[in-house]
Protein backbone atom coordinates (compact mmCIF):
# COMPACT_ATOMS: atom_id res chain seq x y z
CA UNK A 1 0.00 0.00 0.00
CA UNK A 2 1.15 3.58 -0.84
CA UNK A 3 0.28 6.56 1.19
CA UNK A 4 1.08 9.78 0.47
CA UNK A 5 1.24 12.00 3.48
CA UNK A 6 3.31 14.69 2.17
CA UNK A 7 0.84 17.09 1.01
CA UNK A 8 2.96 20.23 2.62
CA UNK A 9 5.22 19.44 0.05
CA UNK A 10 3.39 19.37 -2.81
CA UNK A 11 -0.28 17.99 -3.97
CA UNK A 12 -1.54 16.12 -6.85
CA UNK A 13 -3.56 17.84 -9.20
CA UNK A 14 -7.29 17.73 -8.85
CA UNK A 15 -9.23 15.79 -11.91
CA UNK A 16 -11.43 18.65 -12.42
CA UNK A 17 -8.01 20.98 -12.35
CA UNK A 18 -6.86 18.55 -15.37
CA UNK A 19 -9.67 18.99 -17.21
CA UNK A 20 -10.09 22.81 -16.86
CA UNK A 21 -6.54 22.98 -17.92
CA UNK A 22 -6.14 20.61 -20.88
CA UNK A 23 -8.26 23.05 -23.37
CA UNK A 24 -4.96 25.25 -22.92
CA UNK A 25 -2.55 22.49 -23.74
CA UNK A 26 -4.24 21.40 -27.06
CA UNK A 27 -6.30 23.66 -29.37
CA UNK A 28 -6.24 26.93 -27.48
CA UNK A 29 -3.09 27.62 -27.44
CA UNK A 30 -2.30 31.30 -28.58
CA UNK A 31 -0.96 34.19 -26.85
CA UNK A 32 -3.51 36.18 -24.53
CA UNK A 33 -1.38 39.20 -25.68
CA UNK A 34 -2.94 39.12 -29.60
CA UNK A 35 -5.97 40.81 -30.43
CA UNK A 36 -7.60 38.49 -33.28
CA UNK A 37 -10.14 35.49 -31.54
CA UNK A 38 -7.87 33.04 -30.21
CA UNK A 39 -5.95 35.32 -28.40
CA UNK A 40 -8.99 36.99 -26.70
CA UNK A 41 -10.34 33.44 -25.69
CA UNK A 42 -7.20 33.25 -24.05
CA UNK A 43 -7.06 36.72 -22.25
CA UNK A 44 -10.42 35.75 -21.45
CA UNK A 45 -9.68 32.40 -19.35
CA UNK A 46 -6.77 34.35 -18.03
CA UNK A 47 -8.90 36.95 -16.37
CA UNK A 48 -11.35 34.56 -15.14
CA UNK A 49 -8.80 32.85 -13.56
CA UNK A 50 -8.04 35.63 -11.98
CA UNK A 51 -11.36 36.79 -10.63
CA UNK A 52 -11.31 33.24 -8.96
CA UNK A 53 -7.90 34.01 -7.34
CA UNK A 54 -9.10 36.85 -6.02
CA UNK A 55 -12.39 35.91 -4.82
CA UNK A 56 -11.05 32.96 -2.95
CA UNK A 57 -9.30 36.05 -0.43
CA UNK A 58 -11.82 38.74 -1.02
CA UNK A 59 -9.38 40.73 -2.91
CA UNK A 60 -10.82 42.21 -6.44
CA UNK A 61 -8.95 40.59 -9.52
CA UNK A 62 -7.17 43.86 -10.20
CA UNK A 63 -5.21 43.12 -7.06
CA UNK A 64 -4.06 39.79 -8.58
CA UNK A 65 -0.30 39.83 -10.04
CA UNK A 66 0.01 36.22 -11.66
CA UNK A 67 3.88 34.75 -11.26
CA UNK A 68 4.95 31.69 -12.00
CA UNK A 69 5.98 30.08 -8.59
CA UNK A 70 4.89 31.07 -4.65
CA UNK A 71 8.76 31.76 -4.91
CA UNK A 72 8.59 34.21 -7.27
CA UNK A 73 5.18 36.06 -5.80
CA UNK A 74 7.65 36.35 -2.23
CA UNK A 75 10.50 37.55 -4.00
CA UNK A 76 8.13 40.20 -6.25
CA UNK A 77 6.40 41.13 -2.92
CA UNK A 78 9.89 41.88 -0.76
CA UNK A 79 12.10 43.08 -3.58
CA UNK A 80 9.48 44.56 -5.38
CA UNK A 81 8.48 46.51 -2.56
CA UNK A 82 11.50 47.36 -0.97
CA UNK A 83 13.29 48.93 -4.18
CA UNK A 84 9.80 50.74 -5.29
CA UNK A 85 9.40 52.41 -1.14
CA UNK A 86 12.98 53.13 -0.45
CA UNK A 87 12.66 56.39 -0.08
CA UNK A 88 10.04 55.75 3.10
CA UNK A 89 12.81 53.75 5.05
CA UNK A 90 15.42 50.85 4.58
CA UNK A 91 14.70 48.79 7.66
CA UNK A 92 12.78 45.08 6.82
CA UNK A 93 11.68 43.11 9.76
CA UNK A 94 11.24 39.01 9.12
CA UNK A 95 9.98 36.04 11.34
CA UNK A 96 12.54 33.36 11.81
CA UNK A 97 9.98 30.59 10.59
CA UNK A 98 9.38 32.09 7.07
CA UNK A 99 9.92 29.70 3.77
CA UNK A 100 13.53 30.58 2.92
CA UNK A 101 11.95 32.38 -0.24
CA UNK A 102 10.82 35.27 2.27
CA UNK A 103 14.11 34.84 4.02
CA UNK A 104 16.75 35.42 1.25
CA UNK A 105 14.47 37.59 -0.64
CA UNK A 106 15.43 39.93 2.55
CA UNK A 107 18.80 38.82 3.20
CA UNK A 108 19.29 39.70 -1.18
CA UNK A 109 18.17 43.34 -0.51
CA UNK A 110 20.88 43.88 2.86
CA UNK A 111 23.34 44.14 -0.73
CA UNK A 112 21.10 46.93 -2.10
CA UNK A 113 21.42 48.61 1.28
CA UNK A 114 18.86 47.72 3.45
CA UNK A 115 18.93 46.21 6.91
CA UNK A 116 17.23 43.30 7.91
CA UNK A 117 15.86 42.23 11.42
CA UNK A 118 14.94 38.58 12.63
CA UNK A 119 12.34 38.39 14.71
CA UNK A 120 12.05 35.12 17.11
CA UNK A 121 9.21 32.74 17.65
CA UNK A 122 8.23 31.62 20.79
CA UNK A 123 7.75 27.75 21.23
CA UNK A 124 4.96 27.03 19.19
CA UNK A 125 6.26 28.92 16.25
CA UNK A 126 4.24 32.17 16.95
CA UNK A 127 5.39 35.46 16.56
CA UNK A 128 4.15 38.03 19.12
CA UNK A 129 3.43 41.44 19.48
CA UNK A 130 5.89 42.30 21.75
CA UNK A 131 8.73 40.53 19.78
CA UNK A 132 7.58 42.43 16.86
CA UNK A 133 7.02 46.07 18.26
CA UNK A 134 10.85 45.22 19.77
CA UNK A 135 11.97 45.10 16.35
CA UNK A 136 10.56 47.72 14.78
CA UNK A 137 12.44 51.07 14.18
CA UNK A 138 11.14 54.47 12.63
CA UNK A 139 13.22 53.11 9.31
CA UNK A 140 10.64 50.33 9.32
CA UNK A 141 8.74 49.95 5.34
CA UNK A 142 8.42 46.44 5.47
CA UNK A 143 6.85 43.63 7.54
CA UNK A 144 6.97 40.08 6.54
CA UNK A 145 5.41 37.03 8.76
CA UNK A 146 3.69 34.04 6.76
CA UNK A 147 0.04 33.17 7.65
CA UNK A 148 0.99 29.92 8.57
CA UNK A 149 3.98 27.35 8.30
CA UNK A 150 5.10 24.88 5.92
CA UNK A 151 6.76 22.57 8.22
CA UNK A 152 5.37 22.91 11.79
CA UNK A 153 1.81 24.17 10.95
CA UNK A 154 1.36 26.93 12.85
CA UNK A 155 -0.89 29.75 12.10
CA UNK A 156 -0.11 33.26 12.82
CA UNK A 157 -2.18 36.33 14.20
CA UNK A 158 -1.38 38.17 11.27
CA UNK A 159 -4.32 41.06 11.67
CA UNK A 160 -2.94 41.77 14.82
CA UNK A 161 0.73 42.29 13.51
CA UNK A 162 -0.39 43.99 10.57
CA UNK A 163 -2.40 46.67 12.60
CA UNK A 164 0.81 46.72 14.70
CA UNK A 165 3.12 46.88 11.36
CA UNK A 166 0.83 50.17 10.11
CA UNK A 167 0.95 51.67 13.42
CA UNK A 168 4.91 52.16 12.81
CA UNK A 169 3.84 53.18 9.48
CA UNK A 170 4.90 49.87 7.79
CA UNK A 171 3.55 47.63 4.52
CA UNK A 172 2.39 44.15 5.68
CA UNK A 173 3.56 40.69 3.50
CA UNK A 174 1.70 37.79 3.96
CA UNK A 175 3.32 34.46 2.92
CA UNK A 176 -0.08 32.63 2.29
CA UNK A 177 1.00 29.69 0.05
CA UNK A 178 0.90 26.73 2.11
CA UNK A 179 -2.16 28.43 4.04
CA UNK A 180 -4.49 29.20 0.96
CA UNK A 181 -6.71 27.09 0.19
CA UNK A 182 -6.45 25.15 3.80
CA UNK A 183 -8.20 27.78 5.89
CA UNK A 184 -10.08 30.63 5.30
CA UNK A 185 -8.30 34.06 4.30
CA UNK A 186 -9.79 37.39 3.68
CA UNK A 187 -7.45 40.38 2.78
CA UNK A 188 -9.55 42.78 4.06
CA UNK A 189 -9.68 41.46 7.69
CA UNK A 190 -6.45 40.96 7.87
CA UNK A 191 -4.82 44.44 6.17
CA UNK A 192 -2.35 42.83 4.61
CA UNK A 193 -0.64 44.92 1.71
CA UNK A 194 0.79 42.19 -0.26
CA UNK A 195 -0.25 37.83 0.23
CA UNK A 196 1.64 35.16 -1.85
CA UNK A 197 -0.41 32.15 -2.87
CA UNK A 198 1.03 29.08 -4.80
CA UNK A 199 -1.29 26.88 -7.01
CA UNK A 200 0.65 23.67 -6.32
CA UNK A 201 0.49 23.63 -3.02
CA UNK A 202 -3.64 23.59 -3.40
CA UNK A 203 -4.44 21.00 -6.17
CA UNK A 204 -3.33 23.32 -9.14
CA UNK A 205 -0.26 22.61 -11.50
CA UNK A 206 3.15 23.80 -10.39
CA UNK A 207 3.85 26.91 -12.39
CA UNK A 208 1.91 29.06 -11.29
CA UNK A 209 1.74 31.98 -8.22
CA UNK A 210 -0.20 35.17 -7.80
CA UNK A 211 0.52 38.17 -5.63
CA UNK A 212 -2.06 39.92 -4.48
CA UNK A 213 -1.35 43.79 -4.55
CA UNK A 214 -3.78 45.64 -2.09
CA UNK A 215 -4.90 48.63 -4.17
CA UNK A 216 -2.46 51.55 -4.17
CA UNK A 217 0.60 49.63 -2.76
CA UNK A 218 3.49 50.31 -5.33
CA UNK A 219 6.39 47.84 -6.03
CA UNK A 220 8.74 47.84 -8.87
CA UNK A 221 8.91 44.45 -11.01
CA UNK A 222 11.55 42.13 -11.07
CA UNK A 223 11.09 41.03 -14.81
CA UNK A 224 11.43 43.43 -17.61
CA UNK A 225 9.99 42.81 -20.73
CA UNK A 226 6.66 43.09 -22.72
CA UNK A 227 5.00 44.44 -19.88
CA UNK A 228 2.11 41.27 -19.32
CA UNK A 229 0.42 41.64 -15.65
CA UNK A 230 0.38 45.24 -15.85
CA UNK A 231 3.88 45.63 -15.97
CA UNK A 232 4.24 44.13 -12.85
CA UNK A 233 5.52 40.49 -14.36
CA UNK A 234 6.22 41.19 -17.83
CA UNK A 235 7.01 37.41 -19.82
CA UNK A 236 4.06 35.35 -21.76
CA UNK A 237 1.25 34.20 -19.32
CA UNK A 238 1.42 30.51 -18.75
CA UNK A 239 -2.43 30.02 -19.54
CA UNK A 240 -2.83 26.81 -18.80
CA UNK A 241 -1.58 26.73 -15.07
CA UNK A 242 -3.24 30.41 -14.70
CA UNK A 243 -6.31 28.11 -15.71
CA UNK A 244 -5.31 25.72 -13.72
CA UNK A 245 -5.11 27.95 -10.71
CA UNK A 246 -8.24 29.73 -10.86
CA UNK A 247 -10.23 26.42 -10.92
CA UNK A 248 -8.24 25.24 -7.74
CA UNK A 249 -9.24 27.92 -5.94
CA UNK A 250 -12.62 27.76 -7.30
CA UNK A 251 -12.64 24.27 -5.85
CA UNK A 252 -10.91 25.55 -2.67
CA UNK A 253 -13.92 27.97 -2.02
CA UNK A 254 -16.39 24.96 -2.23
CA UNK A 255 -14.70 22.25 -0.56
CA UNK A 256 -12.99 23.70 2.27
CA UNK A 257 -14.78 23.96 5.44
CA UNK A 258 -15.57 20.46 5.18
CA UNK A 259 -12.50 19.33 4.29
CA UNK A 260 -10.85 21.12 7.38
CA UNK A 261 -13.28 19.41 9.56
CA UNK A 262 -12.60 16.19 8.24
CA UNK A 263 -8.47 16.75 8.14
CA UNK A 264 -8.62 17.98 11.90
CA UNK A 265 -10.41 15.03 13.02
CA UNK A 266 -8.13 12.47 10.87
CA UNK A 267 -5.03 14.34 11.96
CA UNK A 268 -6.23 14.93 15.45
CA UNK A 269 -6.40 10.92 15.97
CA UNK A 270 -3.20 9.88 14.32
CA UNK A 271 -1.17 12.97 16.38
CA UNK A 272 -2.97 11.10 20.02
CA UNK A 273 -1.91 7.65 18.37
CA UNK A 274 1.84 8.32 17.39
CA UNK A 275 1.76 9.95 20.81
CA UNK A 276 0.58 6.99 22.90
CA UNK A 277 1.97 4.55 21.27
CA UNK A 278 5.67 6.04 20.82
CA UNK A 279 8.09 6.52 23.68
CA UNK A 280 10.18 10.09 23.73
CA UNK A 281 8.37 11.88 21.29
CA UNK A 282 7.24 14.76 21.16
CA UNK A 283 5.09 17.24 18.45
CA UNK A 284 5.92 20.46 17.09
CA UNK A 285 4.13 23.59 16.42
CA UNK A 286 0.95 25.38 17.92
CA UNK A 287 -1.49 22.58 19.70
CA UNK A 288 -4.60 24.30 18.25
CA UNK A 289 -3.36 27.09 15.69
CA UNK A 290 -2.14 25.19 13.07
CA UNK A 291 -2.98 24.04 9.81
CA UNK A 292 -5.91 21.14 9.79
CA UNK A 293 -3.70 18.72 7.71
CA UNK A 294 -0.22 19.16 10.06
CA UNK A 295 1.61 17.25 12.39
CA UNK A 296 5.44 17.73 12.63
CA UNK A 297 7.23 14.89 15.07
CA UNK A 298 10.51 14.79 16.97
CA UNK A 299 11.38 11.57 17.78
CA UNK A 300 14.32 11.07 19.81
CA UNK A 301 17.45 9.21 19.53
CA UNK A 302 16.83 8.96 15.80
CA UNK A 303 17.76 10.63 12.68
CA UNK A 304 14.96 11.93 9.97
CA UNK A 305 16.48 11.04 6.82
CA UNK A 306 16.83 6.95 8.16
CA UNK A 307 13.07 7.47 8.85
CA UNK A 308 11.71 8.46 6.15
CA UNK A 309 13.95 6.21 3.46
CA UNK A 310 12.51 3.72 5.87
CA UNK A 311 8.76 4.89 5.78
CA UNK A 312 9.64 4.90 2.13
CA UNK A 313 10.22 1.15 2.10
CA UNK A 314 7.37 0.43 3.49
CA UNK A 315 5.11 3.05 1.07
CA UNK A 316 5.13 5.77 3.16
CA UNK A 317 5.74 9.39 1.74
CA UNK A 318 6.54 11.77 4.15
CA UNK A 319 9.28 14.47 5.09
CA UNK A 320 11.81 15.83 7.54
CA UNK A 321 13.49 18.91 8.78
CA UNK A 322 16.75 16.82 9.57
CA UNK A 323 20.42 18.32 8.03
CA UNK A 324 21.14 15.52 6.27
CA UNK A 325 18.56 15.84 3.99
CA UNK A 326 19.41 19.62 3.34
CA UNK A 327 21.84 20.59 0.85
CA UNK A 328 23.28 22.63 2.92
CA UNK A 329 23.71 20.19 5.74
CA UNK A 330 22.05 22.46 8.14
CA UNK A 331 18.36 21.50 10.22
CA UNK A 332 15.45 23.33 9.87
CA UNK A 333 15.96 27.06 10.61
CA UNK A 334 12.00 26.49 11.88
CA UNK A 335 12.92 23.17 14.28
CA UNK A 336 15.60 25.22 15.47
CA UNK A 337 13.75 29.05 16.24
CA UNK A 338 11.38 27.25 18.04
CA UNK A 339 14.23 26.03 20.47
CA UNK A 340 14.75 22.10 19.19
CA UNK A 341 18.17 21.07 19.88
CA UNK A 342 19.75 20.01 16.26
CA UNK A 343 20.29 16.69 17.10
CA UNK A 344 16.19 16.65 18.01
CA UNK A 345 15.89 18.77 14.54
CA UNK A 346 17.57 15.83 13.13
CA UNK A 347 14.58 13.36 14.64
CA UNK A 348 12.20 15.42 13.01
CA UNK A 349 9.20 13.98 10.89
CA UNK A 350 6.16 16.21 8.99
CA UNK A 351 3.17 14.31 8.46
CA UNK A 352 0.69 16.48 5.92
CA UNK A 353 -2.34 15.20 5.03
CA UNK A 354 -4.35 16.47 2.02
CA UNK A 355 -7.99 16.33 0.35
CA UNK A 356 -7.31 12.56 -1.01
CA UNK A 357 -6.29 11.47 2.19
CA UNK A 358 -8.07 8.46 3.24
CA UNK A 359 -8.18 6.75 6.27
CA UNK A 360 -6.84 3.48 5.49
CA UNK A 361 -3.26 5.26 4.25
CA UNK A 362 -3.00 7.12 8.23
CA UNK A 363 -3.51 3.46 9.46
CA UNK A 364 -0.93 1.89 6.94
CA UNK A 365 1.34 4.80 8.23
CA UNK A 366 0.51 3.64 12.21
CA UNK A 367 1.13 0.13 11.54
CA UNK A 368 4.45 1.06 10.24
CA UNK A 369 6.17 3.93 12.13
CA UNK A 370 6.51 2.06 15.97
CA UNK A 371 8.55 -0.71 14.17
CA UNK A 372 10.47 1.08 12.19
CA UNK A 373 11.34 3.80 14.78
CA UNK A 374 12.48 0.76 16.87
CA UNK A 375 14.64 -0.75 14.50
CA UNK A 376 16.03 2.61 14.39
CA UNK A 377 16.72 3.51 17.73
CA UNK A 378 18.10 -0.21 17.96
CA UNK A 379 20.76 0.55 15.35
CA UNK A 380 21.69 4.09 17.41
CA UNK A 381 23.93 4.89 20.43
CA UNK A 382 21.51 7.01 22.20
CA UNK A 383 19.22 5.08 24.67
CA UNK A 384 16.28 6.24 26.81
CA UNK A 385 18.02 7.36 29.75
CA UNK A 386 21.57 7.01 28.33
CA UNK A 387 24.16 9.55 27.76
CA UNK A 388 24.96 11.67 25.34
CA UNK A 389 22.06 12.64 23.66
CA UNK A 390 21.14 16.47 23.86
CA UNK B 1 20.58 9.51 -4.98
CA UNK B 2 22.12 5.82 -3.01
CA UNK B 3 22.99 2.77 -4.59
CA UNK B 4 21.74 -0.41 -4.45
CA UNK B 5 24.39 -1.79 -1.64
CA UNK B 6 24.29 0.83 0.19
CA UNK B 7 20.90 0.93 0.58
CA UNK B 8 20.88 -2.66 1.04
CA UNK B 9 23.31 -2.33 4.13
CA UNK B 10 20.87 0.58 5.57
CA UNK B 11 18.14 -1.65 5.50
CA UNK B 12 20.26 -5.28 6.73
CA UNK B 13 23.18 -3.93 8.73
CA UNK B 14 26.23 -6.19 9.70
CA UNK B 15 27.76 -6.01 13.10
CA UNK B 16 24.95 -4.02 14.15
CA UNK B 17 24.49 -3.21 18.07
CA UNK B 18 26.54 -2.81 21.38
CA UNK B 19 29.61 -5.19 22.04
CA UNK B 20 30.16 -6.56 26.33
CA UNK B 21 33.65 -6.20 27.07
CA UNK B 22 35.38 -4.83 23.80
CA UNK B 23 38.85 -4.47 23.87
CA UNK B 24 38.75 -0.97 21.98
CA UNK B 25 35.61 1.73 21.43
CA UNK B 26 36.23 4.52 18.67
CA UNK B 27 33.81 6.79 19.69
CA UNK B 28 33.02 9.45 16.62
CA UNK B 29 30.60 12.50 15.57
CA UNK B 30 28.13 14.67 17.19
CA UNK B 31 24.56 14.80 17.48
CA UNK B 32 24.38 18.74 16.82
CA UNK B 33 26.20 17.81 13.39
CA UNK B 34 23.54 14.74 12.71
CA UNK B 35 25.88 11.81 12.47
CA UNK B 36 27.37 9.35 15.51
CA UNK B 37 28.90 6.31 15.12
CA UNK B 38 30.40 4.01 17.75
CA UNK B 39 32.97 0.80 16.94
CA UNK B 40 33.47 -1.88 19.53
CA UNK B 41 36.29 -4.18 18.59
CA UNK B 42 37.45 -7.75 20.05
CA UNK B 43 41.19 -8.56 19.02
CA UNK B 44 42.33 -12.00 18.19
CA UNK B 45 45.11 -13.27 16.78
CA UNK B 46 45.91 -15.06 13.04
CA UNK B 47 47.51 -18.13 12.13
CA UNK B 48 51.04 -16.45 11.90
CA UNK B 49 50.57 -14.72 15.57
CA UNK B 50 49.43 -10.52 13.78
CA UNK B 51 46.85 -8.88 16.06
CA UNK B 52 43.41 -9.35 14.21
CA UNK B 53 40.04 -7.89 14.22
CA UNK B 54 38.22 -10.73 15.57
CA UNK B 55 35.05 -9.01 16.02
CA UNK B 56 33.42 -5.65 15.61
CA UNK B 57 30.27 -3.93 15.84
CA UNK B 58 28.80 -0.59 15.57
CA UNK B 59 26.11 1.58 16.56
CA UNK B 60 25.41 4.90 14.93
CA UNK B 61 22.51 7.82 14.78
CA UNK B 62 22.76 9.49 11.19
CA UNK B 63 20.70 9.17 7.91
CA UNK B 64 21.17 6.03 5.63
CA UNK B 65 24.86 7.11 4.63
CA UNK B 66 26.18 6.79 7.99
CA UNK B 67 24.72 3.46 8.72
CA UNK B 68 25.27 2.05 5.71
CA UNK B 69 29.00 3.31 5.69
CA UNK B 70 29.03 2.18 9.38
CA UNK B 71 28.15 -1.80 8.46
CA UNK B 72 30.00 -1.71 5.49
CA UNK B 73 33.41 -0.79 7.65
CA UNK B 74 32.78 -3.14 9.90
CA UNK B 75 32.65 -5.65 7.08
CA UNK B 76 35.61 -4.70 5.65
CA UNK B 77 37.61 -4.41 8.81
CA UNK B 78 36.21 -7.83 10.18
CA UNK B 79 38.99 -10.22 10.06
CA UNK B 80 41.97 -8.22 9.19
CA UNK B 81 45.18 -7.23 10.81
CA UNK B 82 44.99 -4.16 12.81
CA UNK B 83 47.56 -2.65 10.44
CA UNK B 84 45.72 -3.12 7.54
CA UNK B 85 42.08 -2.32 9.47
CA UNK B 86 43.52 0.92 10.38
CA UNK B 87 44.71 1.46 6.31
CA UNK B 88 40.90 1.64 5.21
CA UNK B 89 40.31 5.01 3.64
CA UNK B 90 36.83 6.95 3.23
CA UNK B 91 37.52 6.08 -0.56
CA UNK B 92 37.59 2.29 0.24
CA UNK B 93 33.95 2.44 2.05
CA UNK B 94 32.83 4.73 -0.69
CA UNK B 95 33.73 2.12 -3.17
CA UNK B 96 32.33 -0.32 -1.50
CA UNK B 97 29.14 0.65 -1.19
CA UNK B 98 28.89 1.47 -4.57
CA UNK B 99 29.87 5.10 -4.65
CA UNK B 100 28.48 8.34 -2.44
CA UNK B 101 26.98 11.27 -3.43
CA UNK B 102 29.48 14.29 -2.72
CA UNK B 103 27.51 15.90 -0.01
CA UNK B 104 27.69 12.45 1.98
CA UNK B 105 31.43 11.98 1.81
CA UNK B 106 31.90 12.98 4.80
CA UNK B 107 29.67 9.76 6.10
CA UNK B 108 32.53 7.76 5.27
CA UNK B 109 34.70 9.30 6.81
CA UNK B 110 33.41 9.18 9.92
CA UNK B 111 33.08 5.62 9.64
CA UNK B 112 36.90 5.20 9.08
CA UNK B 113 37.84 7.31 11.69
CA UNK B 114 35.43 5.44 14.25
CA UNK B 115 37.32 2.57 13.32
CA UNK B 116 40.79 3.80 13.63
CA UNK B 117 39.84 5.58 17.08
CA UNK B 118 38.78 2.02 17.93
CA UNK B 119 41.93 0.18 16.98
CA UNK B 120 43.68 3.49 18.48
CA UNK B 121 42.15 2.80 21.91
CA UNK B 122 42.90 -0.80 21.85
CA UNK B 123 46.58 -0.05 21.62
CA UNK B 124 46.59 2.48 24.27
CA UNK B 125 44.57 0.10 26.66
CA UNK B 126 47.17 -2.65 25.65
CA UNK B 127 50.04 -0.27 26.07
CA UNK B 128 48.88 0.48 29.67
CA UNK B 129 48.30 -2.93 30.56
CA UNK B 130 51.39 -3.93 28.67
CA UNK B 131 53.86 -1.68 30.66
CA UNK B 132 52.16 -3.03 34.11
CA UNK B 133 53.05 -6.96 32.93
CA UNK B 134 56.51 -6.36 31.91
CA UNK B 135 56.91 -4.53 35.22
CA UNK B 136 55.38 -7.34 37.26
CA UNK B 137 57.89 -9.85 35.44
CA UNK B 138 60.97 -7.88 36.15
CA UNK B 139 59.92 -8.22 39.85
CA UNK B 140 59.76 -11.58 39.55
CA UNK B 141 62.73 -11.61 37.79
CA UNK B 142 64.01 -9.72 40.82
Amino acid sequence: MRAYLDYASTTPLDERVLEAMLPWLREEFANPTGIYSLCQSAKRAVEEARESVAKLIGASSSEIVFTSSGTEACNLAVKGYALANRRRGRHIVVSAVEHMAVLEACRAMESQGFSVSVVGVDEHGCVTPEALEQAMSKDTLLVAVQLANNEIGTVQEVAKLAELAHEHGAAFFCDACIANGSIPIDVEELDVELLAMSAHKMYGPKGAGALYLAEGTRIEPLLHGGGQERGYRSGTENVPAIVGFGRACEIAGEVMQEEAERLRRLRDEMVRRVMSEIEDVRLNGHPERRLPGNANFAFAYIEGESLVLELDFAGVSVSTGSACTSPTLEPSHVLTAIGLSKAQAHGSLRVTLGRFTRKEEVEHFLSVLPGVVERLRKISPFKRGGEGYV
Amino acid sequence: MYSEILLEHFRNPRNMGRMENPDGVGKVGNPACGDVMHIYIKVGKNSSGEEIIEDIKFETFGCAAAIGTSSMVTELAKGKTLEEAAKISKEDVAEAVGGLPPIKMHCSLLATKGLRKAIEDYRRKKGDAGAGGEDSQHTQEG
